[in-house]
């Protein structure tokens, strides 16, 4: 009987996340169709389902998995290049937009997958904030890298340079789309919002399935107490890649939509300040919580817009919002003045494990 | 002079026309945003009510809207381009003719926040782009600007990329290729140097586009370039490795083609390194004189190519370095005269095309278009006289080398 | 002779990083917290002392009390208004609040002193009888030129470094420190003022921060509000490579990290930070714990 009504909420809650982004997505086309959202509104659909897919996947890493990452920009990166990289080179191949889009974001996710696999089996050995240093390093790494790589295509396929643009030997007609720190320049914006909405439904479906299979209860075991989980019979290396890898995946993907709403796009983009900037998401809204991740991304994304009349200060009200919430959210004391307050909301907090 | 009469009278009507709709504005404006998404209402609330202000203040207003890094790291020249502008708005509407009306949003240098202040001021029913003032951005705003047609003029992005397959975009500075092409051979004319050493940021497109032109156009001419050294973008506070190499190779001229912050550094590790060629710098070293705290004695002997002299002589720098000092405190550099001309650019087209604020972008656009690339359209301005403009956007105009003489500028 | 004086300029470096990591490791071993707004700690105290010495003309040494004695007042209000309210608070939302203090901290500086870049006045160098200003002496001839500023940062490092081992090791508030690190609530038993450890701790690292403010734009001279963002993450990176709350790791990991780059950079400009970072990741893969870092056994 327990049981049950503890897999009914679950479904209910579920039901409630996806009711709410599709809802979300029906009202954003409604207003679009009559012309009655604001260019600034419209333009920030696709980065906002971008960052919806970032603080999902890094959720996944840090409140599922339990691990702090401080280099997710880095596959967001790898997603984003190696995404245009495919665009750009099968323009011809393929004329039809959304599935050029489609594939772009395909090859982004499995770029990142690999870049995940090949960082997450040494990270992964790392214990604590350790392994939060050496995230950052690989974030750093992935930057420089970007920084000094130039690809370019011709009739021949694709050409390769850490020199500069004159090394990679195009043929006649061929043309450069990396170019080291400048970065591309001459991408084609393909990115929509349908196609964001539904990359968001997938990094949803994906997270919210992981978490509740038998993979993710593993997972979370790990993430509680290492020691019990192993001695239970889970193998710790497993499954905490499965976490990463999953991670790192959609986080490629969400790269690739983010890099084709661009015609311009540099390495330097996906720094450490990238990283923070949706770890902030992830920690706002709820360690392991997918629903506040998304409210999160989204209301945090369109506070800075929002706050543009008042330009000079809009940053230190995001940083002064950021330190109450934290000490609202967390300080005892404030906690037990919000329970007050809001005897209500008590209920909900219990749905955040 | 029938035509001219004609054009006269169309002027007159737009004029009418525009100062109903500036008065009609009123209402329909203050209603909009009760009828816009309430997820949007914060933004717009505030902002049309500026917009009246302004209208009602200096009827109607052709809306200019501004994008350039106004925090962030590069944000030094995203404000100097924001207040020269703003002077040049102030001169032209106290002539009484043609009213502009400038708002200027902040990108932080970066592409994607460009296009949400882009997208920001088309919501604000801006009529034409002015910037952005750094290449990347302004790469990603040329392309919504071309296809939304919006007329874009930049005051300070000098890639080639900003305007390459699109008509509507234009330059007020010089492209990279001029520059580093120009400089190879000014420092070959004039036998400044025989080993050249160079130093540029390698994670810029401004510096990275001026050192490929003249590591070309110095292998053409036969100037020797015995070492190149670079910098990343982000870690540029220590420069004694690259100028330790520079010194080992005996260079006797260091070309730098950067802005003046790092190259402030390069000046004053090599004065304590006891290493003394002669710097060459390109427009973007414009403004080291004005550094908080950099000792100018430093700087003596520097030659740079800049479009701008603040200590020339001519009426309008003067009435403009004026201006800009009463009202900022500083000398302004040339991001600040390019941002001056561009308005300047802007009015004196408008004016010759007839385009008056109740037009629409797409006509603003079309016509702006028309108008700068007539060849018998030139506009002169603090960065040049006779600029005029090809139609792939680029602008034509002699450069200027200066050496610094004194603690000024000295024209050679 | 150009391998020598890339290695000072390293060891030089590294030194900066070391300071600022021995505040980063202080903080770290006893809050058990990563103290994001460190780096613009440096930020504020240099900008102090440069409007001390630059605008009003005060001696340089003042310029440097001032710089300290600002950073540790601003340390310890930081710790007070942000962190002490969240010392139950999981880790992670204490280092949002440190992110959001650094945030603040930057933007504030943005605002109160604008974006200009200001070109920080050498402390270490001195203006003779001929009105020649000495900021170096040459060795073997002038082929080899070494900056007081190099000197004196090794000098200050090495004191300061010998100093906190003895600080923490002999003193009755360093061994409060050592108590509060091991076990919070058996130090409070003993009758240590947890909190006013915790707070001198803050104190402590960021007068520290004060120091490397001075010795960073003396030696860099360029002064910014995000001039202590990226020395701030390398020093946390120097002090995760020695092993983070060890003093002596803190200084081996920052003279290292210093001198790892240098030499990244001559190699390649580019991808020096790559360079940097993949020593760290592989050293970090053989010693999970940096290089002189305890390794503490797991309890169920």
């Amino acid at each position: 009987m327990k049981k049950l009504s503890a897999n009914r909420r679950r479904f209910i809650n579920n039901c409630v996340t996806y009711g709410m982004v599709i809802a979300a997505f029906i009202v954003m086309q409604v207003l679009n169709g009559a012309g009655m959202l604001s260019p600034s509104l419209q333009g920030q659909l696709v980065p906002i389902c971008a960052y919806i897919t970032m603080a999902i996947s890094l959720n996944i890493v840090v409140g599922v998995s339990g691990e702090l990452s401080l280099g997710h920009a880095g596959f967001m990166s790898v997603g984003a290049f190696s995404g245009i990289i495919a665009s750009l080179s099968m323009q011809e191949m393929i004329p039809f937009a959304p599935l050029r889009l489609a594939v772009a974001m395909v090859i982004g996710a499995a770029c990142a997958g690999v870049a995940g696999v090949i960082i997450g089996v040494p990270v992964l050995r790392l214990r604590g904030d350790y392994l939060a240093i050496v995230t950052l390093a690989f974030g750093e790494i992935i930057r420089n890298i970007v920084n000094i790589l130039y690809v370019g295509i011709d009739v021949n396929g694709l050409h390769f340079s850490i020199k500069n643009e004159a090394a990679l030997n195009l043929a006649e007609g061929g043309m450069s789309i990396l170019k080291g720190p400048m970065g591309v320049t001459t991408n084609v914006k393909i990115a929509t919002f349908t196609a964001g909405f539904i990359l968001v439904l997938i990094a949803i479906t994906v997270a919210l399935n992981l978490i509740n299979s038998r993979s993710g209860r593993a997972i979370m075991a790990l993430r509680d107490n290492r020691i019990a989980a192993e001695s239970v019979g889970i193998n710790a290396t497993k499954y905490k890649l499965m976490a990463f890898v999953t991670s790192a995946v959609l986080a490629g993907a969400a790269g690739a939509l983010y890099a084709m709403n661009y015609v311009s796009l540099a390495g330097k983009k996906f720094d450490f300040n990238t990283s923070i900037l949706i770890l902030v998401y992830v920690v706002l809204g709820g360690l392991g919580n997918i629903r506040g991740s998304i409210i999160a991304a989204a209301l945090l994304y369109i506070l800075p817009e929002m706050l543009r009349s008042m330009y000079e200060y809009r940053m230190l009200i995001y940083a002064v919002v950021l330190i109450l919430i934290m000490i609202a959210t967390n300080n005892p004391r404030m906690k037990a003045i919000f329970a007050r307050i809001l005897p209500h909301k008590k209920e909900g907090g219990d749905e955040n494990g | 002079m029938k035509k001219k009469n004609v054009l006269a009278l169309l002027l007159a009507m737009c004029m009418m026309v525009g100062l109903l709709a500036g008065c009609g504005g009123d209402s329909g404006e203050s209603a909009a945003p009760e009828s816009s998404a309430p997820e949007s209402t914060a933004p717009d609330a505030e902002t049309p009510e500026e917009g009246t202000d302004g209208e009602t203040a200096s009827g109607a207003a052709i809306k200019i809207g501004g994008i350039g890094p106004l925090s962030g790291s590069s944000a030094t020249y995203g404000i100097a381009t924001q207040q020269g502008a703003e002077i040049a708005v102030a001169e032209i509407n106290a002539l009484g003719g043609l009213q502009l009306e400038l708002d200027f949003q902040d990108d932080e240098g970066d592409a994607e926040k460009a296009v949400n202040a882009y997208n920001a001021l088309i919501g604000d029913d801006a009529q034409i782009i002015y910037g952005c003032t750094t290449t990347n951005p302004c790469v990603a705003v040329a392309a919504e600007t071309n296809a939304a047609r919006y007329f874009q003029l930049t005051p300070s992005a000098s890639s080639t990329d900003v305007t390459a397959g699109k008509d509507n975009v234009f330059q007020i500075c010089f492209t990279d290729p001029n520059q580093g092409t120009t400089a190879a051979n000014y420092i070959k004319d004039n036998e400044l140097g025989t080993k050249i050493a160079v130093i540029y940021n390698n994670g810029d497109a401004y510096s990275t586009g001026i050192y490929n032109a003249f590591q070309a156009t110095a292998d053409e001419i036969g100037l020797e370039i015995v070492t190149v050294q670079t910098f990343p973008d982000d870690t540029n506070t220590d420069f004694t490795v690259q100028l330790g190499a520079a010194r080992d190779a005996e260079a006797d001229l260091v070309f730098m083609p950067i802005y003046y912050t790092p190259a402030s550094l390069i000046l004053n590790q090599a004065n304590s390194m006891g290493y003394e060629p002669t710097f060459f710098g390109c427009d973007g070293m414009d403004g080291i004189l004005e550094l908080d705290g950099f000792d100018v004695s430093l700087a003596e002997g520097l030659m740079l190519m800049t479009p701008f002299n603040a200590w020339g002589e001519d009426e309008r720098t003067v009435n403009f370095v004026t201006a800009y000092e009463e009202a900022y405190g500083t000398i302004p550099n040339q991001f600040a005269a390019d941002g001056y001309d561009c308005m300047y650019a802007i009015y004196e087209a408008c004016v010759a095309a007839g385009i008056t604020a109740d037009m629409s972008h797409d006509e603003i656009c079309e016509a702006l278009i028309a108008q700068f690339t007539n060849p018998d359209f030139s506009v002169d301005g603090l960065t040049g006289s006779g600029m005029t403009w090809s139609t792939n956007g680029e602008v034509s105009k002699a450069p200027v080398v200066v050496k610094v003489e004194g603690g000024v500028y000295v024209t050679q | 002779m150009s391998i020598l004086s890339n290695l000072i300029n390293g060891i030089s470096l590294g030194s900066v990083y070391a300071i600022i990591a021995l505040g980063y490791t202080m903080v770290y071993g006893i809050a058990k917290m990563l103290n994001f707004a460190h780096g613009d700690v440096i930020m504020v105290g240099a900008y102090v002392s440069f409007f001390a010495v630059g605008s009003f003309g005060l001696p340089p040494v003042v310029g440097l009390l001032l710089s300290v004695a600002v950073c540790t007042v601003l340390g310890i209000v930081i710790e007070g208004l942000a962190y002490r309210p969240l010392r139950q608070a999981p880790s992670l939302a204490v280092l949002i609040t440190a992110i959001g203090v650094s945030y603040f901290l930057q933007n504030s500086a943005l605002l109160l002193w604008k974006s200009d870049t200001k070109i920080f006045p050498n402390f270490f160098a001195y203006t003779d009888a001929a009105g020649e200003t000495h900021n170096s002496i040459s060795l073997f001839g002038g082929q080899l030129t070494v900056t007081y500023v190099a000197i004196f940062t090794v000098v200050i490092c090495i004191i300061i470094m010998l100093g906190l081992t003895w600080f923490t090791g002999r003193t009755k508030l360093g061994k409060a420190m050592r108590a509060c690190s091991e076990d919070k609530g058996a130090a409070q038993l003993m009758g240590i003022n947890v909190n006013r450890t915790i707070s001198m701790t803050f104190a402590i690292g960021s007068a520290l921060a004060g120091v490397a403010a001075v010795l960073l734009c003396s030696a860099y001279q360029t002064l910014t509000p995000t001039t202590g963002s990226m020395p701030g993450i390398k020093a946390f990176t120097a002090a995760v490579f020695g092993g983070i709350g060890s003093i002596p790791g803190a200084f081996l990991g920052g003279i290292l990290l210093g001198v790892i780059e240098t030499f990244a950079k001559v190699f390649n400009t580019q991808i020096s930070d790559a360079v940097v970072f993949a020593v760290l990741i592989i050293i970090l893969l053989v010693k999970p714990s940096g290089l002189l870092g305890k390794t503490s056994r797991e309890k169920v």
